[in-house]
């Protein structure tokens, strides 16, 4: 999915995940990029809450990681990708996490599934014990 | 970033001046419900005017605050949800439950007015 858009003309981002405040850095990083790419509205704030939500469980359920930020050009459409990625723990059942209201956090388990509704394109991709890999898209309306 | 929260006669009121983390939205609860004994406030306000997002964390946040200042005997009203912010909250599947929300201080302040004269004996 990521290889077909072609790279950023601004080239990438990255913004390591370890601290609380790393949330909000990259969620800030990511509205920029996404302000450069052309894209406006509630379309910013959409996607400044779905890298939240990918951050904090980052944060909550490998402890850190990283959120890669890319601009994207198709077919003369731009947009933005963020990649969510660690190496902790890993999902088991990635169906069952991608439910609402499924955590093991005791907390709402809308991140994933809600990420995925505020996106244009969502991949998730694990294996357990290796970490979880979400990529996800936005583009251009 | 500490939110400022400021006494209103019976009422407090939390100004969220910048983005929060994780933290300082439980720092805001824990002072919020620490001030509602201190000054026995019968009524909450917090201002979201400011926050560009509203994640599943600070929905559950600020539903846990209106719910725990409840038990001490205040209602919270929610004030300030952008238009962008609410769209992004219905499509996430956010839902505030039973927290009462405005668009502005001044209407929360008049609802929160109503709220308690309509909780007052033989109101
Ligand atoms: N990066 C991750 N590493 C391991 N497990 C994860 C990760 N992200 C999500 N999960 C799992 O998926 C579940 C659902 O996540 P989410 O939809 O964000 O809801 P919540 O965080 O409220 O539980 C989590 O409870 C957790 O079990
Ligand atoms: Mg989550």
């Amino acid at each position: 999915m990521v290889d077909e858009a072609r790279e950023g003309l601004e080239g990438e981002l990255l913004v390591p995940i370890e601290r609380d405040p790393d949330v909000v850095t990259a969620r800030q990083k990511g509205r920029e990029m996404a302000v450069e790419a052309g894209l406006s509205g509630s379309d910013l704030t959409l996607i400044a809450t779905a890298i939240s939500e990918v951050a904090r469980n980052i944060l909550v359920y490998a402890g850190h990681g990283e959120i890669i930020l890319r601009q994207l050009e198709r077919n003369g459409r731009r947009g933005v990708c963020v990649i969510a990625r660690d190496e902790g723990p890993g999902i088991q059942d990635i169906p069952l996490a991608m439910q609402d209201g499924y955590s093991t956090g005791r907390s709402l388990g809308l991140g994933l599934p809600g990420a995925k509704r505020l996106m244009d394109d969502f991949e998730i991709v694990s294996e357990v014990g290796k970490g979880v890999t979400v990529t996800m898209m936005k583009w251009r309306r | 970033m500490v939110v400022p929260i400021l006494k209103q006669s019976d009422v407090l009121i939390a100004s969220i001046q910048a983005a929060l983390t994780d933290a300082d939205l439980l720092q805001l609860r824990d002072d919020l419900l620490a001030k509602v004994g201190q000054y026995r406030s019968r009524g909450v306000v917090i201002d979201v005017t400011a926050l560009d997002v509203m994640d599943s964390f600070a929905t559950r946040t600020l539903r846990s605050i209106a719910e725990a200042a409840r038990l001490r005997g205040a209602r919270t009203v929610i004030v300030g949800i952008q238009p962008e912010v609410a769209i992004t909250m219905v499509q996430l599947g956010l839902v505030l439950g039973a927290v009462s929300t405005a668009l502005d201080l001044e209407e929360g302040l008049e609802l929160l007015g109503a709220l308690n004269r309509k909780d007052a004996p033989g109101g």
